[in-house]
């Protein structure tokens, strides 16, 4: 055992072992540090008793403060429904004609009604709401369920061709694959559409035999002018906007195979304040678009 | 709470094998924000038939956790096979194999036995009809698909996800596991304090 030996130019101890010629220093380790060490150590052990921590068979243990991020969510959440209770209790309950006139609601929805949008619906309808090829432009089109707020809410609510029990219903048969049309029927009814919504108007016997075929076929669903029903969802025909694309061959395809659009419910998913705010939102944005 | 159908755990096993967790999260977090655009914060119960789990940390696209039934079958088909057709701004990479390539089910039910030896509780009904409900599941109009519903109740998703009959395609399970996504148990909506009890 060699004496402890103090080294002359650091004045620290060295640990007293020589390995050819050198020394080692012991140099102890600062008491910051160990105070830090120390300190943070009482902290973590008083931390676990404070707060959740020990998991237990049945539970865990709960901590003294009894803190709760569940119970802190549902707080901050209780708080901002009751902020919001200004609004939405009118929004949830009130006539939606009535609101539609009412400037101060109409602020809120044109205020908060964008980021529920953009959220929900834009990723069929597109940011600015007006559609894209197999979703129905819905700040300019006609709308094929009706166009009033109870009617839109309604539709936001229960969808169409949904999983919801009260859900729209809407198919277009298939005409072709099912074999109630022909191929050169179908060509002839594409022909008349296109003429009727783009132009230029069919030679007169085309046009009388092809709206023969039409009146026979389509006009139940979609009326004998053709320029769609409520009722049964059916769109308009006569207008330049159109769902899965207007050019024959895309007409062609939706007589020969049919059409059966889904939108999904949202009730359940979205508040009753939040569904007549889309209704009311959406209508604004008709009336805004010239 | 439900286990998952066959054709939903080979849409989970193609949602593992294209990375789709490296993006997205399945997790909602206690915060009002979250809360208020996903809906109801995460439960554990709701991962107990997750082997692993897919919570994530990363958030390149949103949180999936109950996107069941938010969008229709024909948008996710449109969408994982190009992003780009109906989200003209997303960066989520084209999927365009899923519609091309066939489904493998006759391994199915070996999967649904190695969630079993794990704790998933499949019996072994589910387990012997696994590739017969996978088909079931995506051709409603077959005779196979009483038997899913049979199996998996009621409120099991049976549709033809990817707009076809026949042949199951990749497309028809990963489209049925997204459709299923947080509606397995309505815990999270009815009880918000269910779990501390």
């Amino acid at each position: 055992m060699a004496l402890k030996e103090r080294d002359e130019f650091s004045g620290q101890l060295t640990t007293g072992h020589e390995w050819n010629g050198i020394k080692e220093l012991n140099t102890p380790v600062p008491k910051l540090l160990w105070a830090f060490l120390i300190t943070m150590a009482l902290f973590g052990l008083v931390w676990t008793v404070l707060m959740p921590s020990w998991p237990g068979i049945n539970g865990y243990f709960r901590g003294l403060l009894g803190a709760d991020q569940h119970q802190a969510v549902q707080q901050t959440l209780a708080e901002a429904n009751a902020e919001r209770a200004v609004w939405a209790d009118r929004l949830a309950t009130e006539d939606l004609a009535a609101l539609q006139a009412d400037e101060a609601i109409m602020n809120v929805v044109r205020s908060a009604g964008p980021a529920l949008f953009v959220d929900n619906c834009a990723a069929c309808h597109g940011p600015s709401a007006t559609g894209n090829v197999g979703y129905p432009n819905i700040a300019e089109a006609p709308m094929m369920w009706g166009s009033d707020p109870d009617t839109v809410a309604e539709t936001i609510r229960v969808g169409i061709n949904a999983n919801h029990p009260e859900t729209r219903f809407a198919q277009m048969l298939a005409f072709g694959k099912d074999q109630m049309l022909a191929g050169e029927e179908i060509s002839q009814l594409a022909d008349y559409l296109v003429s009727i919504s783009a132009g230029p108007a069919l030679p007169e016997d085309q046009r009388l035999a092809a709206n023969d075929l039409f009146l026979n076929n389509c006009a139940g669903c979609h009326g004998e002018d053709a320029a769609g029903m409520v009722e049964s969802g059916a769109p308009n025909l006569t207008d330049t906007f159109w769902t899965y694309a207007g050019d024959r061959s895309t007409i062609r395809q939706s007589i020969y195979n049919g059409r059966q659009g889904t939108m999904p419910a949202w009730e359940g998913r979205l508040s009753t304040a939040q569904i007549r705010m889309l209704a009311l939102y959406v209508l604004d944005l008709r009336t805004a678009t010239p | 709470m439900r286990v998952y159908t066959p054709l939903e755990v080979a849409g989970r096993n193609i949602y593992l094998r294209e990375g789709c967790y490296a993006c997205h999260s399945q997790m909602i977090r206690t915060l009002r924000d979250e809360v208020d655009r996903y809906g109801p914060y995460s439960l554990a119960v709701e991962s107990s038939y997750d082997h692993p789990q897919l919570w994530g940390s990363k958030r390149t696209g949103p949180d999936l956790a109950r996107l069941g039934n938010k969008y229709s079958d024909a948008w996710h088909v449109t969408h994982m096979n190009n992003p780009r057709d109906v989200v003209p701004e997303s960066v989520m990479p084209a999927y365009r194999w899923l519609l091309r390539d066939q489904l493998k089910t006759e391994d199915l039910g070996d999967h649904l036995r190695a969630m079993r030896a794990v704790g998933v509780p499949y019996t072994d009904e589910q387990i012997q009809f696994a590739a017969q409900d996978a088909y079931g599941q995506a051709n409603p109009d077959s005779p196979e698909a009483s038997g899913v519903a049979e199996r998996y109740g009621e409120a099991t998703n049976i549709r033809t996800f990817d707009g076809r009959t026949g042949p199951l395609t990749d497309m028809d399970a990963l489209v049925a596991y997204l459709q299923m996504l947080g509606t397995l148990t309505d815990v999270a909506h009815t009880s918000e304090t269910a779990e501390v009890e």
